[in-house]
């Protein structure tokens, strides 16, 4: 028998990858997620959708809907603008329609509901319901959203007289004119990053009971982020946010679509207040692809300036935003294109100036960041695609041009041409790692003899740094609520602990990750840790689990919060053992006598005493909570190198192999670090190759269910080779960085470099994602080159 | 219409619409939560049960298809509190993240495995190429299948060793 079993059970520390506490619920398929929230008299909620991305309403006539057999209400526009709930304010300032009164403004979106006694009684009445459009031309892009005359999609705000939402700068353009005035060389790139789509395999939903006794409204919602999502309801609906409790179950999957406030949510709300009964919607596959939010869609030109030797001198980046018709970003108050600005990347640059505009389209709202931290994605695409076709055009090694202008591990902390300040890094020990693994020299030789030979082979790199964490108060906000976050830790007499998270997890690991923290730092055993989160009555107050951001914020309150017990246990174990506190040495899980190692007291008996046997003077109990409001942001990097074959015939691109290096700190929980890994890998390869949300010139959604969203399965996801190298961050009180999200961003740069660098040759310098082998033969039959 | 079924060993018989889904059947009516619905067009797997040992999507059948038939579940892979082979791979090799798709895959899995007792990396693969994973990539689910297939084949060699439940997932 191979089974292995631990005895004694592992203490569970930093560093141990110790199976997850929470698996046992999901293996027996006892998992709570949002539909399997039943409660007693509940109904089910559909709604009926816009099938045009611009027409005006002239009329809804409901009254089929509402005498269909087991409708109980539908609601419209009209109602819901009868409680002032018609509209809703965004996370970015705007405003959003709930359910549509005037236009609609892109397919998908939500004109009315029925609520019925079953879904399946629903979902018959939303088709009896008669809605009279007059169509509009759509807009589908920033260019057309640009053109005079264009049509104004959002005519009913104020003032608004184009498509316009924001224009945004960050750095210095003097010095990046000047800097590209005696550039050598300038390489340029205009790319589409684009739209994609975060799909996380459970829909979003609520279930919504407001209690017509009490008042108090309990919504059951798949949401990252549940405090916040409180204190919107309190504010968007009026309703006092003691009497609103939100709870996230078990969440199947996140990636940044489950942090917004959908319409859905709100009128499930107001349906289940003005019926007084619960009332349930979960989404479907479609509405989800259709609706909630997007990622990406930027249209990016940037340009490198570069010496004679190749060293980077400049930067120049301007993108155009397609936010669709609300500006509905997820994402700190000041920074209008999320933190877009780290775009200089790894890379000592002296200067740098970027110019982003955003604008209205008719297209779903949203703009979250899939497994991003607000944008950073976009930002390491560019530079990383910057760099390659730098090194192609100049005639230098894609590692070399790296190496030369990496900013070096003696600069931190590094102070950025657009305002960051990196805390850390090591960036050619990650490169060399890489090389090394994934056989650099040997690679290129053979690509050599291979071009030789007609045949089209590339390796691609991508060196990513992020800006994770978000983050301090002062800089960091979403509608002016500081993005500090909290952990609540009660020990109990017999030595086992709870600690209460004020974010959340949706896979992440964070029942485990957590209880390993408290397991290092007060020496209670991880499994006697139990972690609870996503209850706002019964957690403290936090933003939420997105932008890699719980490790970095959450964990680093966990681990302060865990240090001052252990401070109170020392006064404990001081009292038990009737010496001075000052004469106690800690080690993990005890304290005992300077010099006699024998005489000790554990933090088990030091629990038990601050129940029972207390100082004179001491208040009762082993708990408290703490909020952390972090010093600087995080910085993960890593290097990515992808090695792909090329049939020059058809087109297709083989992913031959993928050596992954991350640098994310101090790793918690190295099993849990790698899976978070494989798994940005796997949905980075996605956004490469396959998952694209288009629209045609009617703007009707191409990419609206799984057979035309392609998301990777096992067949063609390639297998990846993961390593790391440990650079701690100096102000994270663990040496943690986060890492959920490093492999989503870096990886897209380093499986399209490949392609690039096996199509150079053919002085072919782009192909947007996602690359597919039809546009990558259109590429190759643009340039004359024969099967 | 009347549907009799037998899940994860006990016979189970109801009136129901002949629209019903399976899926509905099995998540409304049996109060069977464990199977998921993902996206409603057979892409995701998701809601993959067995029916008579073979994979089904369950989105995508009628519950009164399934009359007469023997379904497994999720909730059907444990033997009482001791895991199954798959449950425990699962568990060990760090198979699951957020849970949504796995029990469709430990079923799939455990199909594959009736069918291929020591399957190979891209057997495995291609057995699962009909069920999404969004969180981890594959990797681990491949490593999940191989180690159950290894458990079971131990413990088809020798039925009486050590206790499973030792090295059965703890947690709540």
């Amino acid at each position: 028998m191979s089974v292995e079993v631990h005895t004694p059970p592992p203490h569970g520390g930093i560093g141990e990858s110790i199976k997850r506490k929470e698996d046992g619920r999901f293996l027996v398929g006892r998992g709570n997620y949002l539909d399997d929230v039943s409660l007693p008299g509940m109904l089910h909620m559909v709604i009926l959708r816009s099938p045009h991305a611009h027409a005006r309403i002239r009329s809804i006539d409901t009254s089929a809907a509402g005498a269909a057999e087991g409708v109980i209400a539908v609601v419209t526009g009209e109602l819901m603008a009868q409680h002032k709930l018609a509209w809703m304010p965004t996370m970015s300032g705007d405003t959003q329609a709930v359910l549509a009164t005037d236009k609609v403004r892109f397919q998908g979106q939500e004109v009315a509901a029925v609520v019925a006694e079953s879904k399946y009684a629903a979902e018959d009445a939303v088709g009896l319901i008669q809605v009279d459009y007059e169509v509009l031309p759509a807009i589908t892009s920033p260019r057309q959203a640009q053109e005079p005359g264009a049509p104004v999609i959002r005519d009913e705000k104020e003032g608004q007289k184009d498509n316009h939402i924001y224009h945004w700068e960050a750095g210095d353009q003097a010095a990046t004119d000047a800097a590209f005035a005696r550039a050598d060389r300038v390489v340029s790139l205009s790319t589409h990053y684009p739209r994609s789509h975060p799909a996380p395999l459970e829909t979003c939903g609520i279930v919504a009971d407001v209690n017509p006794a009490t008042g108090k409204a309990t919504l059951y919602m798949t949401s990252q982020a549940p405090h916040a999502i409180r204190t919107v309801f309190a504010l968007v609906a009026g309703l006092p946010e003691h009497q609103i409790r939100v709870i996230s179950p078990d969440i199947g999957g996140g990636f940044g679509n489950k942090v917004p406030v959908y319409p859905g949510y709100v009128v499930a709300t107001a349906a289940s207040l003005l019926i007084g009964r619960p009332v349930k919607w979960v989404e479907d596959r479609n509405e989800n692809l259709i609706s909630t939010g997007f990622a990406r869609d930027f249209h990016m030109t940037g340009e490198l300036a570069l010496d004679s030797e190749g060293k980077m001198l400049a930067l120049r980046v301007h993108l155009d935003s397609d936010n669709g018709a609300f500006f509905a970003d997820a994402q700190p108050s000041k920074f209008k294109a999320g933190l877009f600005h780290i775009v200089t990347g790894s890379y000592d640059i002296p200067a740098a100036h970027v110019t982003a505009d955003g604008y209205y389209t008719n297209k779903a709202p949203g703009g979250v960041a899939y497994r991003c931290s607000f944008r950073v994605t976009e930002a390491s695409y560019l530079i990383e695609r910057l760099v390659t076709n730098a090194a192609i055009e100049a005639g230098l090694d894609q590692a070399d041009i790296r190496l030369k202008n990496f900013i070096p591990k003696e600069a931190f902390p590094y102070h950025s041409a657009t305002g960051w300040v990196y805390d850390s890094g090591d960036y050619v020990g990650a490169m060399n790692l890489a090389l090394e693994k994934v056989g650099y020299e040997d690679l290129r030789r053979e690509q050599a003899e291979r071009r030789a030979r007609g045949e089209l082979m590339g390796i691609g790199l991508a060196s990513f740094t992020e800006v994770v964490g978000a983050g301090h108060g002062k800089d960091f906000d979403i509608l002016g609520l500081r993005m500090f976050d909290s952990a609540e830790l009660r020990v109990h007499p017999t030595g086992k602990a709870v600690l209460k998270l004020g974010v959340k997890t949706q896979g992440q690991g964070h029942e485990t990750t957590f209880a390993q923290i408290v397991a290092e730092e007060l020496g209670i055993p991880a499994a006697d840790v139990e972690v609870q989160h996503g209850d706002t009555d019964n957690t403290p107050y936090g933003l939420g689990t997105y932008a890699s951001r719980s490790t970095p914020v959450a964990g680093a309150a966990t681990a302060v919060i865990s240090r001052k017990l252990r401070e109170k246990a020392r006064a404990l174990a001081a009292h038990l053992l009737e010496v001075s506190e000052h004469d106690l040495e800690w080690e993990r899980g005890r304290f005992f006598v300077r010099g006699s190692p024998d005489r000790g007291k554990t933090i088990q008996d030091c629990a038990f005493a601050a129940y029972t046997n207390l100082p004179d003077g001491m208040e009762a109990g082993l708990e408290g909570v703490s909020y952390y409001d972090p010093p600087n942001m995080t910085y993960p990097f890593g290097t990515y190198a992808v090695v792909v074959d090329v049939d020059k015939g058809i087109g297709v691109v083989k992913v031959r192999k993928v050596v992954a290096v991350d640098d994310c700190g101090v790793r918690i929980n190295p099993m849990i670090v790698e899976g978070q890994i494989h798994g940005g890998l796997t949905e980075g390869f996605g956004i490469a190759f396959t998952e694209l949300i288009t629209f045609d010139s009617e703007g009707n959604c191409i990419g609206s269910n799984f057979m035309d969203y392609l998301l990777p399965t096992s067949w063609e996801t390639p297998r990846f080779e993961c390593f790391d190298t440990v650079t701690p961050s100096p102000h994270h009180p663990l040496g943690a960085k986060g890492v959920g999200e490093s492999a989503t961003v870096g990886s897209p740069a380093a499986y399209v470099n490949a392609v690039i660098d096996a199509l150079a040759p053919h002085a072919i310098t782009n192909i947007d994602m996602p690359v597919t082998s039809d546009k990558v033969w259109a590429a190759l039959r643009s340039k004359g080159v024969k099967e | 219409m009347r549907v009799n079924v037998k899940v994860n060993g006990q016979e189970r018989t109801a009136e129901v619409e002949p629209r019903l889904l399976l899926v509905d059947f099995i998540r409304e009516h049996l109060r069977l939560t464990g199977t998921h619905i993902g996206c409603d067009t057979s892409s995701c797997g998701a809601c993959t049960v067995l029916l008579d040992g073979d994979p089904v999507k369950s989105c995508t059948m009628l519950a009164v298809q399934a009359d007469g038939s023997e379904l497994t579940t999720v909730e059907g892979l444990a033997t009482g509190t001791q895991h199954s082979p798959m449950q425990i791979g699962f568990h060990e090799e760090h198979g699951l993240q957020c849970g949504f798709c796995t029990p469709g895959m430990m079923l799939v899995g455990k199909a594959l495995l009736e069918r291929n007792a020591d399957p190979s990396e891209d057997e495995i693969r291609w057995a699962i190429s009909g069920n999404i994973c969004r969180c981890t990539g594959y990797v681990n689910i491949v490593k999940a299948i191989r180690y159950a297939a290894r458990l079971q084949g131990e413990q088809t060699a020798a039925p009486a060793a050590a206790p499973i439940a030792a090295a059965a997932p703890g947690g709540d």
